[in-house]
């Protein structure tokens, strides 16, 4: 019995060493001298950030990179639980809507110091796109590619219908859906708008000149004349059954889809130039084209959106992570970047570039980034954001007309914006 | 047996842990329900409003919230009983004595229990996909047209409903086969002597012995049942058009998508009341009709 | 002589539900082998033409699957052997011991079980954060110490031990502890083998929190990482095969192996219960 009990005692220990070794573990890790910068990235540009690292360690010895990528719908969760429990990274991809939010809470830190020391110039980048970063009169990130909304369609399907060029006004839209509509068997659709995303209809919206938000982002202004007119063109599309009520996820693989022809036309951004080079097969390549966004009786607007590199103010490493924003902003490192994602550099400047210019499907981009508006700034877009895409679901589906569907949705927003409105009456910053 | 001051150092550490990281917790969650706790106060403790009642009376008003309601009822009525037809069946069928095989089956029914929720749900929303789903494609077989089952707001329901009865009815059918396994066996040779169909078995034999039983199983299922989460997480995103929203899920979105930690925690003492109610009226009803003590 | 239909009739349907049950997870493991788009194709197929480990590959090259798959390992076996120690000794003093207030105690324990865990899921998140626990092994662990439904199954079981038992023990001279280590143990053992199964596979299935309170990649469990590599890799159907049954496996066969334990406890508990 007493063997029996020393090896229950040596058990013990051995249990207690192991829960000490388990609690303090995982609590962040520090080697002698090297300088951890922890680095959130979403979606492809996650990826392919990872490949440009290795250059940036070798010319910064003593900073080491961790990456950590998040999907898109992850994101913002994950950023607030972060920032809740304390655990923000040290830098990090953020969407630009997302800035006023975050700087609503106190958790970017302020960029103005460390820009005029270094060489990023902020007169290179678009003006639009640089207002989207600056909050209070102070920077807070870094514009690190630009992103609108924009069409994808394929021509041959156009062609085959009687369209020869694409549509530019949402008449000529309309005309060009119908046609593609006609000739189309079963089964395939004139536009894939898929109902989780918000952005087609934004873009629409954005088009008008009725601002989203009324009385400077205190109430929603849904109501207006304008928006009416971009959700019942929005809703018309399905309800005309030109597109398919149903989610990205349901449809399976887009890409595959769209080289299939099971659609003519996707709203969608810069990513998919390059996904759709590499994806589709051979006998698609030459037969899809972008071109920007129809409007009501012309050219269109479209968002203006893009992710920026912002340093968090907990950070304990923000001049090592400084460093790699510049590294990533150094022209060209982002020529790099922006040829493997396919994505648009937010600098005149790097627009001249040979590659960039004569990328066919890029020319609608730069077209389109002239004509782009900025969603609200103000922290609660993206809670507005989702109720809109889950107001236009209904609305798409039949459920609501779009009478209902805008004043529901203008009462959804007047009571996310209570707190807001409650904070600049007792004064608070805007 | 005299008390001891020992007995003190063997709850103390489990009763620490229950009183720091649970008591506590719950009673700040209801101090929280009357305040405005959002993402604006946890930057700055200057932002918070003491709110009283008023959480609760907008949480009452919100179409959502009576949506998420409905659906978690409409999930427990329905999934009860199906869950719990599905394991009485199956222990019925496991305590037979014609029943061969035994361990291989229980084992095989019990599998499902066993796996991680996450991990069925990437299957399981595979199976019910609309186009390359199994299930889909057996119902052609005999005839039916493909469901959008978790794309159409009416079928996505049913499809949690027949995804979490899979993967849970194992466990009550353990529970329910060591209630079945505890009731002699002369009790039914007796009957059949006496001339009792199977039928009658069942009735004059089983039921009144298993009774007991049946209503605990009852009572913690619809307990669990009201807690649904996971599967319309994973599955389906609460989607769509919010028909697989369950209480614990809105509760989820507000206060870890959103961060309204204020409403969250009201709509999670809300749902524990409508549990505890709910618990309460079926162990009345169950003592009541004489099943227990 | 009417034996033989009705026999054949129970055990169709026993191997009718019993497929039921496992062709998802049979279908999972055959998936997992198919090369990437195989399995969205019509009509669908049920085993692979070619088998290849491809996704297996990919999975632990990847998406560093290896590293969620040791985390869940160190976690779930830290987890259980931890929460051991304490359900155990609460048990047992709730059985066997007295001091005051232990039956009222157990009884709004009992009662606690009620509350949905979920409802101090928020505050328990700020408290971890101002202990500086989110986000690290401790965060997961901690919480999960002690559960009043381990301490009740303990309890239950350990009502049976003969109190004369103890008293000669306790008359002998023997310290609590000793009687504890030396007498209550090893006759605790069938249940101990039950919770620690339990709780094993609670921890390693369990998701909700690890995904809450995780959020360094690094840290991630099982399910957690196959969570998000799922709102991912919504079009790589056989490369998420892989991952579940990577999941999935470990605990089956733990399950496998320690069945008898399990299902014993659990069919005690309820009867005794």
């Amino acid at each position: 019995m007493t063997r029996c009990a020393r090896g229950r005692r040596r058990f013990a220990s051995l249990l207690l060493v192991m829960g000490a070794a388990v609690l303090g573990a995982g609590c962040g890790e520090r080697a002698a001298d090297v300088t951890v910068v922890r680095f959130w990235a979403m979606g492809r540009e996650g990826e392919i950030v990872t490949a440009l690292l290795p250059e940036f360690e070798r010319t910064h010895p003593g900073i080491r990179v961790d990456v950590q990528q998040l999907p898109w719908t992850a994101a913002h969760e994950k950023l607030l639980t972060a920032f809740a429990g304390d655990a923000t990274p040290d830098l990090c991809q953020l969407g630009n809507t997302w800035i006023p939010e975050f700087v609503a809470l106190g958790a970017l830190q302020p960029l103005d110091a460390s820009i005029a020391r270094s060489s990023v110039d902020p007169h290179d980048f678009f003006a639009g796109i640089w207002d989207t970063n600056v909050v209070g009169g102070q920077v807070y990130g870094v514009p690190w590619y630009v992103d609108t909304r924009l069409l994808f369609y394929r021509r041959d399907i156009l062609d085959a219908a009687g369209i020869s060029a694409p549509p530019v006004s949402w008449s000529e839209w309309l005309h060009a859906l119908a046609a593609v509509q006609a000739h189309a068997p079963p089964g395939r659709y004139a536009i894939l708008l898929p109902m989780n995303e918000v952005e087609p209809l934004l873009a629409l919206a954005l088009s008008q000149d009725d601002p989203l938000l009324r009385d400077g982002g205190r109430y929603g202004n849904f109501r207006s004349a304008g928006f009416r007119r971009a959700l019942t063109f929005y809703v018309d599309m399905f309800r005309r059954g030109y597109a398919p009520p149903i989610t990205a996820s349901q449809l399976g693989n887009v890409w595959s889809e769209f080289g299939r022809g099971t659609f003519a036309f996707y709203i969608s951004g810069p990513w998919n130039i390059g996904e759709f080079q590499r994806r589709l097969p051979a006998a698609v390549q030459n037969a899809w084209a972008t071109a920007a966004l129809p409007g009501p009786s012309g050219p269109g607007t479209s968002t203006a959106g893009g992710s920026s590199l912002v340093l968090f103010r907990a950070s304990p490493v923000k001049d090592a992570a400084w460093q790699l924003v510049e590294y990533l902003s150094r022209p060209d490192i982002e020529r790099r970047f922006h040829a493997q994602t396919g994505d648009l550099p937010p600098r005149r400047s790097a627009w001249n570039d040979p590659a960039l210019a004569s990328d066919v499907y890029a020319r609608a981009f730069r077209d389109q980034l002239e004509r782009v508006k900025p969603a609200p700034t103000v922290p609660e877009w993206e809670r507005i954001t989702d109720e809109m895409q889950l107001v236009a679901e209904r609305a798409a589906r039949g459920e609501w007309s779009v009478d209902e569907a805008v004043r529901e949705l203008d009462a959804r927003t007047d009571r996310i914006l209570e707190k807001r409105r409650w904070m600049l009456a007792r004064g608070a910053r805007d | 047996m005299r008390p001891t001051r020992v007995a003190w150092w063997f709850v103390g550490p489990a009763l620490c842990v229950i009183g720091v990281f649970f008591v506590v917790p719950v009673a700040a969650a209801l101090v929280m329900s009357l305040t405005d706790f959002d993402i604006y106060a946890l930057a700055d403790w200057r932002n918070l409003r003491i709110v009283g009642l008023s959480n609760y009376v907008e949480l009452l008003q919100r179409p959502l919230f009576w949506r998420a309601l409905g659906n978690t009822v409409y999930f427990v009525a329905v999934g009860v009983p199906l869950s719990l037809a599905a394991s009485l069946g199956a222990a019925l069928l496991l305590n037979s004595p014609l029943a061969r095989f035994q361990p291989f089956f229980r084992t095989a029914l019990f599998a499902p229990v066993v796996t991680t929720v996450v991990a069925v749900a990437v299957i399981w929303r595979y199976l019910l996909g609309t186009r390359y789903g199994f299930i889909n494609y057996a119902l052609g077989a005999i005839g039916i047209a493909p469901v959008d089952w978790l794309g159409d707001p009416h079928f996505a329901m049913p499809a949690i409903i027949l995804f979490a009865v899979w993967k849970n009815f194992g466990y009550n059918m353990i529970i329910l086969l060591a209630g079945l396994q505890a009731i002699p066996r002369e009790l039914y040779e007796a009957a059949r002597i006496d001339g009792a169909s199977s039928l009658a078995q069942f009735r004059y034999v089983t039921l009144p012995v298993l009774t007991p039983i049946l209503t605990i199983v009852a009572i913690l299922t619809v307990a669990g049942y009201f807690q649904l989460f996971a599967e319309p997480y994973v599955m389906t995103q609460g989607g769509p058009l919010q028909s697989t929203v369950s209480v614990l899920y809105f509760m989820y979105e507000e206060g870890f998508k959103w961060w309204n930690l204020g409403n969250a925690s009201a709509v999670a003492f809300l749902l524990f009341l409508l549990i505890f109610a709910v618990t309460l009226l079926q162990m009345r009803q169950a003592r009541r009709s004489g099943v227990w003590q | 002589m009417r034996a033989r239909p009705a026999a054949f009739a129970v055990n169709a349907m026993l191997l009718g539900a019993s497929a039921f049950a496992v062709f998802p997870l049979l279908w999972m493991l055959a998936a997992s082998f198919m090369a990437p788009g195989e399995a969205s194709t019509y009509p669908p197929p049920l085993v692979p033409a070619h088998a290849t480990l491809a996704n297996y590959r990919e999975l632990f090259a990847q998406t560093g699957m290896g590293r969620y798959l040791a985390n869940s390992v160190l976690l779930a076996v830290a987890a259980t052997t931890l929460s051991l120690v304490f359900n155990v000794m609460a048990g047992y003093a709730f059985a066997k011991l007295r001091f005051t207030g232990r039956d009222r105690i157990f009884k709004l324990m009992l009662g606690a079980l009620v509350i949905p865990g979920q409802v101090a899921m928020v505050p328990l998140f700020l408290l971890l954060k101002h202990m500086g626990l989110v986000n690290t092994y401790g965060g997961v662990i901690v919480p999960a110490l002690a559960s009043i439904f381990g301490i009740f199954l303990v309890r239950q079981y350990a009502l049976s031990i003969p109190d004369d038992l103890l008293e000669a023990a306790r008359i002998d001279g023997a310290t609590e502890w000793r009687i504890f280590r030396s007498v209550v143990v090893p006759l605790l053992k069938p249940i101990i083998v039950t919770l620690a199964v339990f709780t094993l596979l609670g921890t390693w299935n369990d998701f909700m929190w690890p995904l809450i309170v995780l959020t360094d990649r690094n840290l991630y469990t099982l399910p957690v990482a196959l969570a998000s590599l799922a709102r991912e890799h919504v079009q790589d159907n056989e490369l998420m095969m892989a991952g579940s049954v990577l999941t999935t496996v470990p605990v089956l066969c733990v399950f496998l192996a320690l069945q008898r334990y399990y299902l014993q406890g659990l069919m005690m508990g309820s009867v005794k219960g």
